[in-house]
């Protein structure tokens, strides 16, 4: 109805305008759908009866629902702790990040620092040169950081790109918001936490953002320094029963795999699809409310980085 | 008396310039501690180094491991082969490059702005998942159990249709296709932003002459959008060899590794995996000095083309 309606509007479009939009509309639309639909279909996966889902009768609507999935899923060894973990680490680690980082960018602002473009640019470089992996790791281990929760915060806690994304974004405010501050006597922290941050919502929603996703998608962190299973996150669980099941596929024992075993009523495949569609859902819960901050964010900086 | 005052202000200003180090320092520390100090950890490529012995014990090689791995012909081969990985997913990974320019020129041609916000926010959705997720997507859909199989098994296909995430075929391929469904509308953003900020007089000039939909495109779009194109392009060489390992872990097996592990998977590999850690660390500070050359390149072209660059 809608689009008639625009079409009627516009009454100058020709059969080649009417065409071009057909198109598109089609390229569009089926991509979008191929984006879309892997995540629907682990939804509806989750709620329709796994005997079904197993001989693939469940392609467009969910069949047999029921939420014993979910309500089983908890009683995996481990899961409850886990997703605790995920999200204090989350919750944590995206504060100090944001804390850092933003700190960061706002004192780099300040031309007249110290040898500011030396340290700058040290700090900068660090984006494209890397110690490598097993020497941070063997660092990390000199720190103590080994098998500690804080592994999770510290060593990820500034970011540079994120902080370029701010500190351009600083720049581009007017001088004199914050001069007028200066004669009040304001300090450098009063000034950065009075009146630079309130400013930077849009960009500070966009980093939060990407630290958030990335602290919660992170699983390589776990597997390179956790053996403590009391640290394990949630997506570290998953990366591990996927490779169970990958093994157990190839040897064919379902129903000997020591995650079956934990919970009878659930198959296999259920655990794995609802625990992916545990780990996917808070990310398409948040999603869209940063979603109007990070297009504005992405400009302000992304060509800049 | 003149001259004692001027003294003053200036040592108070570079008191103050110094002061603005001192509030920065603790997070350049940070820096420092987690990305700079982890330098020591070269001199391990230097020694004979068994996990469980301390570095001091163990025995001093100078440059032996670093001739090793061209030298030993097992080191040599799968050198080569890690390598060719990298470089073949990236290059094929190029060709796709301008994909997210045409999505978003092709995009913004559309006259229904709800039709374009509904479009651009699910297809960055991808984006925000872990390769761990999408690995599991991938088998719910593609896997042997998976739904496609399945379906086309009940429709009497003896064999299996779908088997790239358990064989060694097209394993670049895929996964170069899997990033760009994973990035492909995350990356347009830029371009929208880019497109936006077009100046339209420009456009309207063309429509009075007579210029249709597609020369708008060839003539002033895409022209304004080729820097931009450009520079990413070029600042994503100076990124060529660190692939990162999250999607090389979730979907490597053993039926596929011999073409999805890549250099960073393989330094893992290596030093976590078989404990050669001496080995390990070699190739590391071989891949960092070789990324630390291409980011330098990268750099200079951009400051030569653009008259801006990182630094």
């Amino acid at each position: 109805m809608a689009k008639t309606a625009v079409v009627r509007k516009r009454k100058k479009w020709t059969t080649e305008e009417k065409a071009f939009h057909a198109v598109v509309y089609l390229i569009y639309g089926l991509f979008t759908f191929i984006c879309v639909y892997p995540f629907y279909y682990l939804m509806i996966c989750t709620i329709s009866d796994t005997q079904m889902v197993e001989m693939g009768k469940i392609i467009l609507f969910p069949q047999g629902i029921h939420f014993k999935n979910y309500m089983e899923i908890f009683k995996v060894q481990n899961l409850g702790h886990s997703a605790m973990i995920s999200v204090i680490r989350t919750l944590l680690g995206t504060t100090a990040s944001l804390l850092a980082t933003s700190y960061m960018a706002y004192f780099f602002t300040k031309e007249n620092m110290w040898c500011r473009k030396f340290w700058y640019r040290l700090v900068v470089v660090t984006m494209y040169f890397s110690a490598g992996m097993i020497p941070i790791y063997l660092n990390n281990k000199m720190l103590g950081l080994i098998n500690t929760f804080w592994i999770y915060i510290i060593p990820g806690m500034v970011s540079v790109y994120n902080m370029i994304l701010v500190k351009t974004s600083i720049e581009s405010m007017p001088a004199e918001l914050e001069e007028s501050a200066l004669l009040d006597g304001a300090g450098y922290l009063t000034r950065f936490i009075r009146i630079v941050l309130p400013l930077q919502k849009p960009i500070l929603a966009t980093v939060a953002l990407f630290a958030a996703v990335g602290h919660w998608n992170d699983f390589f962190t776990t597997k390179l320094y956790i053996t403590d299973s009391q640290l394990y996150t949630l997506q570290f669980l998953l990366y591990e029963l996927l490779n169970q099941v990958q093994a157990a596929a190839q040897q064919i024992q379902y129903e000997t795999s020591a995650m079956a075993q934990a919970t009878s009523s659930i198959t296999p495949t259920g655990i794995r699809l609802t625990l992916t569609a545990v780990v996917t859902i808070p990310i398409m819960v948040v999603y869209p409310f940063v979603q109007k901050f990070y297009v504005k964010g992405i400009m302000i900086g992304a060509v800049k980085g | 008396m003149k001259k004692k005052v001027v003294d003053a202000k200036s040592r108070q200003r570079r008191w103050n310039d110094f002061k603005l180090f001192l509030y920065v320092l603790p997070v350049v520390a940070l820096v420092i501690l987690f990305s700079y100090v982890p330098l020591w950890g070269w001199s391990f490529a230097f020694f004979q180094y068994k996990p469980g012995r301390s570095l001091m014990n163990s025995q001093f090689v100078g440059l032996d491991n670093f001739e090793a791995l061209f030298g030993n012909v097992v080191m040599r081969k799968n050198l080569i082969r890690v390598l060719k990985n990298t470089f073949g997913i990236h290059l094929l990974g190029y060709l796709f490059t301008p994909l997210p320019m045409m999505f978003a020129i092709l995009l913004s041609e559309v006259k229904t702005p709800k039709f374009r916000k509904v479009v651009q926010s699910l297809t960055t959705l991808p984006n925000f998942i872990s390769w761990v997720i999408l690995f599991s997507l991938a088998t719910s859909l593609f896997g042997s159990n998976g739904l496609i199989n399945t379906v086309f098994k009940s429709l009497g296909h003896d064999s299996q249709v779908v088997t790239f995430l358990t064989s060694d075929d097209h394993v670049w391929l895929t996964q170069v296709i899997l990033q760009q469904w994973k990035s492909l509308g995350w990356s347009s953003i830029i371009y929208f932003a880019a497109i936006a900020g077009l100046d339209q007089q420009l456009f309207e000039a063309a429509m009075v002459d007579g210029a249709g939909r597609w020369k708008r495109i060839w003539y002033i779009t895409i022209p304004q959008l080729i820097p931009t194109y450009f520079v990413l392009l070029i600042m994503s060489i100076g990124n060529f060899l660190n692939t990162g390992v999250d999607q090389y872990l979730a979907f490597g097996n053993a039926l596929n590794k011999k073409y999805i592990e890549v250099l960073d998977l393989y330094v893992y590999n290596l030093g976590v995996g078989s404990g050669q850690i001496s080995f390990s660390v070699a190739v590391g500070i071989m891949k960092s000095l070789v990324a630390f050359v291409l980011f330098f390149l990268a750099n200079t072209i951009s400051k030569k083309i653009r008259g801006t660059s990182v630094f």
